[in-house]
């Protein structure tokens, strides 16, 4: 079970949160201008990245806010946790232990 | 291709097996091949033999970045069945089951499948309804698919608990009695060695760096840690490394890749004849014919590439087994592994063209894609030779997330109300 | 007992005998004894058959590493444990213990045949034949070899045991009580830091346990080790646990320890758990679990009476028991020739020394000791074979010439033989945790390389050898951890060691043999699966390079032991055979568990009631004590119905649909999903989110809604309240709560942070009794005060804040049954109170409590859908005929701009509509398919499927609902639903059955 830093509680254990997918994926502001093919990037399209990956978490049974984490998915190890909103910080190359 | 049989058993067996010769080459990569398969798994060795066998093209290689089989072929539980709810999917993986049920013989190579039955089990109204069904679909299909009291689910798997008392009473099951389980490892080295024995190259230790292609944007070779490859058609059947290998065409795939844990017992004496999936409670348990209970666990919340989940998931599906067999309570986990799963957005796979010219995938088969192995292979190898799909992979497209033609099978069991 | 036992010494307690049978005889040892040395001293040697070949097996290891000694123990029928190893059973009074895998008994048994057919059933043997006929696999072969296969035998019952678990936090976890891990849980200690120590074993110590006249700061060893458990023991900051394997290491320092509470345990009392789980989590890590010797591989290697050299020390020293009267030494490794030396001076013959150290091995101090002693050491000798069935009685020493050849020597008559192939450090739980290894040469094994998690390996585990070293590195390692925790402490002295140290260093693969066209007869790698070095080598020759491919192909690390003593010779056999180095082979992945880990422990308490938690209505007590039946819907309990005497399900469900109809009935409700919307923008929020039009929604009014995801598909449904300009009471179906809940947040959080807006769930904070039927106004009004229920004042569809009963209530003019209809909304707390005394106030009415079985009759008479039920999750509103819904003029909401996608408006796509069986008499099956012409045989082009369908008492007929491809262009056309008895021919109709006009619902 992973340790998540909620930016709002704190390092708290995965079960409390929920995964949310990929981070910074942003729903066109007027969604009748989207091509088709826009349109099913925005809905089904993601990074699915080998590496370090942006993605959000919601902190279900905690404070229940969404936020936005940095972590390693060859390693499942976070590099920064970041509130929604916010850009991704400059995080240093991944380190082996967390 | 050395034949196998008790008699070439027999034979060896007086000469210290110092006859029997190996499966299959150590190819080392050539300069050009007509067509190169990326991912040495069953799906991707699968598809160059029927490529070789079926569509005359044996200038092929299957490029694997590790050793064959050493994916979701080796780590998965052996389930196979075809009782799917849609038109689209039941005829892919009655396909398959089709398949299975001649593969020893087509292959030369005993892969011990065994239909020793699928049962799935509702245990609510909401599962009865949705499980009754997929009965009635499967028998419109053509696909057997029976619904068993629990009484009858009893009588055919003893160890069950139908106790009406415990949290989720088992109020039936479908049966399909042609489901069953296969060797996992076998499947690979199986269709590697008739593959070979077709003059397809197959090369370990190779992994794809990056994908060629001309000034019209088709696919014109490979780069690889062997040195670059020419060749103009590129199958990619990489499981939870699609989005990988995809990305170096610049092909963004709706995927994402999840850590899926299985264990295995200790070997005890047989107590389980057949394959018993709980979707409610997420149990899944059969017994291999080494004589180890073989049970599937679910997936983390988080897409991950480490091959490995988390303690908790462990536990919860051990819970529900426990509750489901209460006698194995006392059996012990042996080793617990983990892969990488690849899921669409509707759960079911993608085998099909992409927009890049000479450029085909197979991927997104998420917990199911080993039952689908020789159905899947036959069908890609099919679009790979003819440039268009099968007719029964024609729906499993990368448009249909576009158009809105999902094939949810997942959904169509969704609780509510 | 024999003159095995020592006359004193070691740590059992003579004063205190204990009986037990194995295989139906009984015995005695000590307290203190495990199964495997309580045995030993009796002179057993066999103890099981091997997994394949039924080959006689004997006791090898003194510890967890055991790959042959696995026994059944059984308490009673349930309690039975297959497959356990008898090293690690702890000797009670009374222990029953059988062997394995043979019949009908250890020393003759019938599946010993197979032994003599093994040039038949090679490695991957079943990939190669059993292939014709094509149906003999499943139905002649398979059985077979599954009968064969297995080792121990399930319990027959419920294990009636109970199990625990606990979670832990801790600045430092120490795997392992062996000298290093004591040395890093003092320094850790002292340092401040909580420590939490673990060890697999009964006793704390480790090697320091198989030691005899080590001397550590001046103390013997026993001593030492006693005052060093104590002071641990004493200090609150450390928890030391003892029989507490450490199985997993898991992402974030999270690791998993199985404790065994009961099992060494005569008469465990009833209220302890017979073993417990620790989920801890640990700033810091140190791993010292030692390490493993390695047996050597040679003919007849698996010869009862064949053990290692190590385990000889540790029978001898830490249970007084001499292995033998006889014995041959195969020393691969220096530390060998001190269990030599040791077994002589306890009276054992030691018959020869076969030095079989790899050339050029330098000289040790236990070979000087040795030397010393006078006992007899053949130099570059190599074991060509050990004779023997049922326990060895003999072993063929050969001699290697400097150029590697063979020639063979003497017959050495013995009743044991010790090997050594050396120690391979146990990684298992540093490669777990995705740590890399490094191959040492000196040591000629893997150790621990950088860490991928906040831990760090001591001791032996990391191949720091000798009892001065391992005290050291251990010691170190618990300072470095407490640092890294944050406390920061000093080493203290360095300890005063005397000891001998016979090194690590040994060899892997097999002993050298003379040259010949064969590989030689059986010489095992893995003893419990029967793999032997021919079985490596053929899987070479058919290809099998990878070493992953050659353990899957010859099945060899993959028994219970999961490669413990095996996995290095593995390596080191194809490593020679290949002529590469062994790091080139490649290694195999250590997975978890590093021993096997009761099924047991995992599930805990999450039996029966327990296995999920249970959500019980308001209403629940109630109607459990008027007999009603539930249904599980998600962790819910709903009444189902409620059968009066004698009553089934559809009599019951006749009886209350026609009460609805006619008089009034009463529902609970209190499962649907409710949320409070809340905020200037809350009006706006849902117009986003919902499909409705929201903003023309008057005060005190509600509207059936329906969500979607940006898909296009239906997600959820239900009715929305507007209590306020700026406040809206949401209903969601039962399922769906949590997650519209949870998409809710997802688009105010993330997407439209330009609202103000909030929402929270008032699921469990409102109970809900549904009041239906054409009385329902007047059983209400005996009860609701401070409104007015006339029909002007209270129309279908509005919502009214007063009293009931005297409490609060929010009162919604409702109906999913298409009658007259309430739903009183009060305080969860006050729902039982309310319930009982609406029903009494309808009992002058014939008020009748119904179940969701009648909900459901009701709302499918009226044609509505169930979300779920009539939908599948790729259904659009105009799908499912709820398109009406839609507020056309919005810009936009989620899942509009999917629906403008020319696939959604195709026709031929599947739309709800009304099935009528021309048979009124015929119900038909939920879930049953839709044909357009009679008489087809599969596989038959099916166009749409039955969702729900009943019985109506109402209408004195079956009804339907399903969908079919263009529906609604159908209507009045016959299809037919194909049954195995037959078709059911049905009428395609609209999909509302009962007062078309909706003219109840007003009255």
């Amino acid at each position: 079970m992973l340790i998540i830093d909620c930016p709002y509680c704190g390092p708290r254990p995965e079960l409390e949160f929920a995964h949310g997918g990929q981070a910074h994926v942003v729903r066109p502001a007027d969604p009748s201008k989207s091509s088709d093919d826009e349109w099913t990037e925005y809905l089904y399209l993601r990074l699915n990245t080998r590496g370090v990956y942006a993605e959000r978490w919601r902190h279900a049974r905690g404070c229940g806010r969404f936020f936005n984490a940095l972590r390693d998915t060859t390693t499942d190890h976070f590099l920064a946790t970041y509130r929604a909103g916010e850009r991704p910080p400059t995080v240093a190359a991944p380190r082996s232990a967390p | 291709m050395q034949k196998f049989s008790a008699w070439s058993l027999l034979r060896e067996a007086f000469r210290g097996h110092q006859g029997w010769k190996s499966q299959w080459r150590r190819a080392a990569p050539k300069a050009e091949y007509d067509a190169v398969i990326v991912g040495g798994g069953g799906h991707g060795l699968g598809a160059a033999y029927y490529l070789a066998a079926e569509h005359g093209l044996t200038n092929i290689a299957v490029v694997e970045k590790g050793w064959i089989g050493g994916g979701n072929t080796g780590r998965n539980t052996t389930i196979i069945r075809s009782n799917y709810l849609f038109d689209e999917s039941a005829a892919l993986y009655d396909h398959s089951l089709k398949l299975w049920e001649n593969l020893s013989q087509v292959l030369n190579y005993n892969v011990m499948f065994s239909p020793r039955g699928v049962m799935m089990l509702a245990h609510t109204v909401h599962d009865t309804q949705v499980i009754k069904r997929h009965v009635h679909a499967n028998r419109g299909n053509g696909v057997d698919n029976e619904w068993l009291t629990p009484e009858e689910a009893k009588a055919f798997c003893p160890i069950l608990n139908i106790e009406r008392n415990i949290r989720y009473p088992v109020l039936g099951a479908a049966l399909q009695r042609r489901g069953g389980t296969a060797r996992h490892d076998t499947v690979a080295w199986g269709y590697a060695r008739a593959a070979d024995a077709l003059g397809v190259d197959i090369i370990e230790n190779c992994e794809v760096t990056g994908i060629r292609r001309d000034g019209a944007g088709a696919v014109e070779g490979l780069e690889t840690t062997r040195g670059a490859i020419r060749t103009r058609k590129v199958g990619v059947s990489a499981a939870g490394h699609t989005s990988v290998v995809l990305g170096y065409a610049g092909v963004k795939l709706p995927l994402e890749s999840f850590p899926l844990q299985a264990l295995v017992s200790e070997p005890v004496k047989p107590i389980m004849p057949c394959v018993v999936m709980s979707n409610t409670i997420h149990a899944y348990m059969s017994q291999s014919d080494k004589g180890d209970l073989v049970i599937g666990a679910g997936t983390d919340a988080y897409n991950s590439y480490t091959q490995r989940g988390a303690l908790h998931i462990n536990t919860h599906t051990l819970e529900a087994i426990c509750e489901l067999f209460p006698m194995v309570r006392r059996l012990k986990m042996m080793r617990n592994w983990g892969g990488i799963v690849d899921v669409t957005p509707d759960r079911s796979p993608i085998i099909a063209k992409t927009p890049v010219k000479g450029l085909y995938v197979n991927c997104g088969w998420g917990t199911g894609g080993f039952k689908a192995t020789p159905g899947s292979a036959h069908v890609f190898a099919h679009t790979i030779a003819h440039d268009e799909p099968h007719p029964i992979n024609a729906p499993f497209t990368i448009e249909r997330f576009r158009d809105g033609l999902l094939i949810d099978e997942a959904a169509a069991a969704a609780v509510a109300h | 007992m024999s003159g095995l036992r020592t006359p004193a010494g070691g740590r059992v307690d003579r004063g205190r005998p204990l009986r037990f049978t194995f295989d139906g005889r009984a015995y005695t040892g000590f307290a203190g004894d495990t199964l495997a040395s309580a045995l030993l001293a009796h002179g057993v040697h066999l103890v099981g058959r091997s997994f394949k070949y039924h080959r006689p097996r004997g006791i090898v290891a003194a510890g967890s590493e055991e790959p042959n000694a696995l026994v059944t123990v059984a308490r009673d029928a349930a309690r039975r444990t297959p497959n356990v190893r008898a090293t690690q059973v702890e000797l009670y009074d009374g222990l029953v213990a059988e062997s394995q895998n043979r019949w009908p008994n250890l020393s003759f048994d019938v599946g010993a045949i197979n032994n003599l057919l093994s040039p038949l059933i090679p490695a991957g043997f079943y990939n190669k034949t059993f292939m014709w006929p094509r149906k003999a696999w499943f139905a002649l072969y398979e059985p077979q070899i599954r009968a064969a296969a297995g080792f121990g035998v399930a319990p027959a019952h419920a294990d009636p045991d109970r199990y625990a678990q606990r979670f832990a936090h801790c600045d430092v976890l120490v795997v392992g009580a062996g000298p290093a891990g004591l040395a890093a849980a003092l320094t850790a200690a002292a340092a401040g830091a909580r420590v939490l120590l673990c060890d697999e074993q009964a006793e704390f110590g480790g090697a320091l346990l198989d030691e005899h006249d080590a001397v550590i700061d001046g103390a013997p060893v026993a001593a030492w080790l006693a005052a060093t458990v104590a002071t641990l023991r004493t200090n609150p900051r450390v928890t030391l646990l003892p029989r507490t394997t450490a199985f997993g290491y898991f992402p974030h320092n999270n690791i998993g320890l199985a404790e065994r509470v009961t099992d060494h345990l005569a008469d465990p009392t009833p209220t302890q758990p017979r073993e417990r789980l620790w989920q801890v989590r640990a700033r810091e890590v140190v791993l010292a679990a030692g390490a493993i010797e390695r047996p050597l591989v040679f003919p007849g290697n698996d010869r009862p009476g064949v053990m290692l050299a190590s385990a000889a020390r540790s029978y001898l020293h830490r249970y007084g028991v001499k292995v033998g009267t006889r014995a041959v030494v195969a020393a691969g490794c220096d530390a060998a020739f001190q269990a030599a030396v040791e077994l002589a001076a306890a009276g054992v013959t030691i018959a020869v020394i076969a030095d079989v150290r790899a050339p050029g091995s330098p000289p040790g101090p236990a070979e000087a000791a040795a030397r010393a002693a006078g006992l007899a050491i053949e130099a570059s000798a190599t074991v060509l074979g050990a004779s023997g069935r049922l326990r060895v009685a003999g072993v063929t020493l050969g001699r290697v010439g400097t150029d590697g050849s063979v020639t063979p020597g003497a017959r050495h008559a013995c009743d044991v033989l010790l090997m050594s192939g050396g120690y391979t450090p146990s990684v298992h739980l540093h490669s777990q945790s995705r740590g890399k290894l490094a191959f040492d040469e000196t040591l000629g094994a893997f150790v621990p390389g950088a860490a991928a998690e906040r831990t760090r390996s001591a001791g032996l585990a990391r191949g720091a050898h000798g009892l001065a070293t391992a005290l050291d590195d251990g010691a170190a390692a618990g300072l470095a951890a407490a640092a890294a925790s944050g406390h920061r402490g000093d080493s203290g002295p360095r300890h005063a060691v005397r000891a001998l140290d016979g090194g690590v260093a040994g060899r892997a693969g097999a002993l050298p043999q003379p040259a010949g066209p064969l590989p030689p007869a059986k010489a095992f790698v893995d003893f419990q699966h029967d793999v032997t070095t021919r079985d490596l080598a053929l899987a070479r020759r058919e290809g099998f390079e990878a070493i992953e491919h050659i353990k899957r192909y010859t099945t060899t690390g993959m028994a219970t032991d999961q490669g413990k003593t095996s996995g290095l010779n593995a390596l080191g056999y194809v490593a020679d055979e290949s002529a590469r180095a062994i790091p080139d082979v490649g290694l195999t992945t250590f997975r978890m568990p590093y021993t096997p880990v009761t099924f047991g422990l995992f599930a805990g308490v999450a039996r029966g009631d327990l296995f999920d938690p249970v959500r019980r209505t308001p209403s629940h007590d109630w109607a459990s004590a008027r007999g009603a039946v539930f249904e599980d819907v998600g962790m819910w309990k709903r009444a189902r119905f409620f059968p009066a005497t004698g009553e089934d399900l559809h009599a019951a469900v006749d009886r209350e649909c026609l009460a609805v109809r006619h008089r009034v009935g009463m529902f609970d409700a209190s499962t649907l999903g409710k949320i409070e919307v809340v905020g200037k923008d809350a009006a706006t929020f849902l117009n986003r989110l919902y499909v409705n039009n929201w903003a023309n929604l008057g005060i005190n009014r509600s509207r059936y809604g329906i969500l979607l995801r940006d898909d296009g598909f239906v997600y959820d449904d239900g009715v929305i309240a507007r209590l306020a300009d700026d406040r809206f009471h949401v209903t969601t179906t039962t399922g769906g709560a949590a997650r519209v809940f949870a998409m809710m947040e997802d688009y105010i959080q993330t997407e439209w942070t330009d609202l103000s807006v909030w929402i929270t769930s008032t699921t469990e904070q409102w109970a809900v009794v549904a009041v239906q039927g054409p009385r329902a106004r007047d059983v209400l009004a005996k009860l609701v005060t401070d409104v007015d229920l006339a029909p002007a004042a209270l129309p279908h569809m509005a919502v009214a804040r007063g009293r009931i009963c005297g409490v609060p209530m929010l009162l919604f003019r409702v109906s999913f049954s298409g009658e007259l209809g309430f739903e009183v909304n009060v305080a969860a707390d006050y729902g039982a109170e309310v319930w009982a005394a609406i029903h009494a106030a309808g009992q002058e009415h014939g008020i009748t409590p119904y179940g969701t079985e009648a909900m459901h009759v009701l709302r499918a008479e009226k044609g509505y859908i169930i979300v779920g039920q009539d939908t599948d999750g790729t259904m659009t509103p105009d799908d499912a005929a709820v398109a009406w819904a839609i507020g056309k003029t919005k810009p936009d909401f989620v899942g509009k701009r999917s629906l403008e996608r020319a696939t959604m408006k195709a026709a031929g796509r599947k739309q709800l509509v009304g099935l009528e069986t021309v048979d009124p008499g015929i119900v038909l099956e939920e879930g049953a398919q839709v044909v357009a012409a009679p008489g087809q045989t599969p596989p038959m082009k099916m166009i749409g499927h039955v969702t729900s369908s009943y019985h109506s008492a109402s209408l004195g007929r079956s009804i339907a609902l399903g969908v079919v491809a263009g529906g609604r262009a159908r209507l009045g056309e016959t299809l037919y639903v194909p049954m195995p008895a037959g078709d059911i021919a049905v009428k395609v109709v609209g999909p509302v059955f009962y007062d078309r006009e909706g003219a109840r619902l007003n009255g």
